[in-house]
């Protein structure tokens, strides 16, 4: 194989060693992202909500339970669905050895803003349980993991903006030491309108991934983790 | 591995604004619940573990003076006042300059100033507030540590995360000193939510015990300094954590718990401990039918069904965000003073797999301990705390 471009990175970087971005995906409101390839543009924007549900509809995705989350969840669950897309991921990991480490800014106070209109007015007041369950951040973490019987290592962390820094530091810190073999790691943040999404899927091996044949893989790095963010 | 050592500690609840002084309630069967009646919340009066409003204004005045005189008590929030509070005691006796690129500060809460939603409060502060890493920086900047502090918010493990998360830091070298603080305030959005669900008990909660009913809530706040340098007299170190994921519900623990037994595996093995080194758990026991069922389980797929265990949320309840962090110290009390507290709220067995709930103090030797914790969104954390003397 030539040297690729990557292959200059990771001396570049020379660190202990390098572990690589083999999926990744970034939802904005005009455009959906993945593996740094327009997947498709969204020229008329109205809702969150019939964005959301045509992402799902385009992804071809049946699972009912989808449409009982909260916006927070509706948008990583399809972004994790997007990294595990066209891949043999499932059948090379032990599921208590897959960690998902996410961050955002808000936490879950988009689903803790429609639950406080539940219970602000008191002579209209119907707390709802239902509701209520969301307004946890990791609940999203909770969702990929029944989805896929995920079992490993969980994180949700929260941070003004999307970190690529702080991503890797997280990731490392289960991966160097074994904690976890795979990670789903990334920034999805959802209020009101405004949201955006960017997963990426980090593996130790870059053999390991068909889906990139014969194209540039990426190290695991800031730089790499900002260049894919911004190129949407 | 290592040595991740605990360097200082302070906990927060009803009962006392210093470890010992919660401690020492606690030593002898002294619990923190009060009846509280909101007509608009629920028709009959719930038991809640309060801190006291006139208490903290007092301390905190205090750390404020000595701290940052020239500032408004008024710029703080309620759960900010807690936290600063909790950092302060724990650090002071620490001899090393934590305002160094070496230290990091860990903050784990739940819902964070979630009461700045409520009418009457909006106004008194700026909407950012209401932002989990604005809280964080308002308690970091306010200590002056250099680096931006990390927040942890994972449902009821969030504080065992943070002890997990800090300890990994400084055994991968990345700082030499994390100050790992917890807290959580009852506000009526909690509470209302609690009430949804039913999960709430009408009397003190009773973990473990046939007649339990629920959870009680309790506020707390919690702080934890870990080192790779400095050590307290027992030189207690974490050795071992883990955390796992159901893959069930997002509101409903395993009903196994072999999730959870997986994460105590994990973090028994990291710290090179076999089930019979452990000399007590502090186990997560919300006194709710499923989790204790489910954790007694976890337990006994662990080899721990005789490990004498306690829950420490029958003396303040409940405490969300600072429950993982308040409920290590409590256990890392007990290997300090060698004696086992009596699980609160505790008189008869009400799990299906038979396990050592403690019902006296028990004075024994006591090197290993384990802290369990479990929460919305499947999640679990085990972590292990080891005696070097």
């Amino acid at each position: 194989m030539q040297p690729s471009f990557s292959v200059k990175m990771i001396d570049r970087y020379n660190m202990k060693k390098t572990f690589f971005i083999t999926q990744s995906n970034i939802i904005r409101k005009h455009a959906v992202t993945r593996n740094d390839k327009v997947e498709f543009n969204n020229e008329i924007f109205i809702n969150f909500a019939s964005f959301i549900k045509s992402l799902y509809k385009k992804e071809a995705i049946s699972y009912p339970k989808f449409y009982k989350m909260d916006n927070l969840s509706k948008l990583g669950f399809l972004g994790a669905e997007m990294l595990f897309k066209d891949n043999t991921f499932f059948d090379r990991y032990k599921k208590e050895d897959i960690g998902i480490v996410i961050m955002n800014s808000s936490s879950s106070l988009d689903t803790d803003l429609a639950y406080n209109e539940t219970i602000i007015d008191k002579s209209n007041y119907f707390p709802s349980p239902s509701v209520f369950v969301y307004t946890l951040p990791n609940i999203l973490i909770g969702e990929i993991c029944i989805r896929h019987k995920i079992k490993g290592e969980n994180a949700f962390i929260i941070a003004d903006q999307f970190d690529p820094g702080m991503i890797i530091q997280s990731v490392r810190l289960l991966m160097d030491k074994e904690h976890a073999q795979v990670c789903i790691c990334g920034w999805v943040e959802v209020l009101g309108d405004n949201f955006e999404s960017a997963l990426f899927l980090i593996e130790k091996e870059k053999s390991m991934n068909e889906d990139y044949t014969g194209e540039v893989l990426l190290p695991f790095t800031v730089e790499c983790l900002t260049k894919l963010y911004q190129n949407n | 591995m290592k040595p991740v050592y605990i360097a200082g500690d302070n906990i927060i609840t009803s009962l006392g604004f210093s470890t010992l002084d919660v401690i020492r309630q606690v030593e002898v069967g002294k619990t923190g619940f009060q009846k509280y009646y909101d007509r608009f919340l629920t028709p009959t009066s719930l038991p809640l573990s309060m801190i006291d409003t006139d208490l903290l204004t007092v301390s905190f005045r205090e750390t404020l003076s000595c701290r940052h005189p020239e500032m408004d008590e008024n710029h703080f929030t309620r759960l900010e006042k807690m936290f600063i509070v909790s950092i302060d005691d724990a650090i002071k006796e620490i001899k090393s300059d934590l305002n160094k690129a070496d230290t990091l500060l860990v903050i784990s809460s739940t819902k964070g100033n979630i009461d700045l939603l409520e009418e009457g409060k909006k106004d008194s502060f700026e909407p950012v507030r209401i932002f989990l890493w604005k809280l964080a920086d308002m308690i970091g900047s306010f200590f002056g540590f250099v680096n931006r502090p990390l927040l942890i918010s994972n449902a009821c493990i969030s504080g065992v995360l943070a002890l997990s998360t800090a300890s990994r830091m400084i055994e991968a070298g990345l700082y030499n000193h994390v100050v790992v603080a917890g807290g959580d305030i009852l506000s009526e959005f909690v509470i209302s939510g609690f009430l949804s669900f039913q999960a709430l008990s009408p009397d003190p909660c009773k973990p473990f015990d046939i007649k339990r009913n629920g959870l009680s809530l309790g506020e707390g706040c919690g702080t934890i300094v870990l080192s790779s340098k400095l050590k307290n007299s027992n030189a207690i170190t974490v050795s071992g954590s883990a955390i796992s994921n159901d893959a069930n519900h997002i509101s409903g623990p395993s009903r196994t718990g072999e999730e959870l037994a997986m994460a105590i595996g994990k973090a028994l093995k990291e710290a090179d401990l076999k089930h019979n080194d452990i000399s007590f758990i502090s186990a997560h026991g919300t006194a709710t039918l499923y989790n204790d069922e489910m954790e007694s389980k976890a337990l006994s797929i662990s080899g721990l069904q005789q490990t004498p265990m306690n829950s420490f949320k029958g003396y303040w309840g409940h405490t969300l965000g600072a429950a993982g962090v308040i409920e290590s110290i409590a256990t890392t009390h007990s290997m300090e003073s060698n004696l086992l507290i009596t699980s609160a709220g505790f008189n008869e067995i009400g799990v299906s797999v038979p396990i050592n709930v403690i019902s006296e103090n028990l004075h024994v030797s006591v090197q290993h301990c384990l802290k369990i914790a479990s929460g919305f969104g499947g999640c679990n954390a085990a972590i292990v705390f080891s005696k070097n003397d």
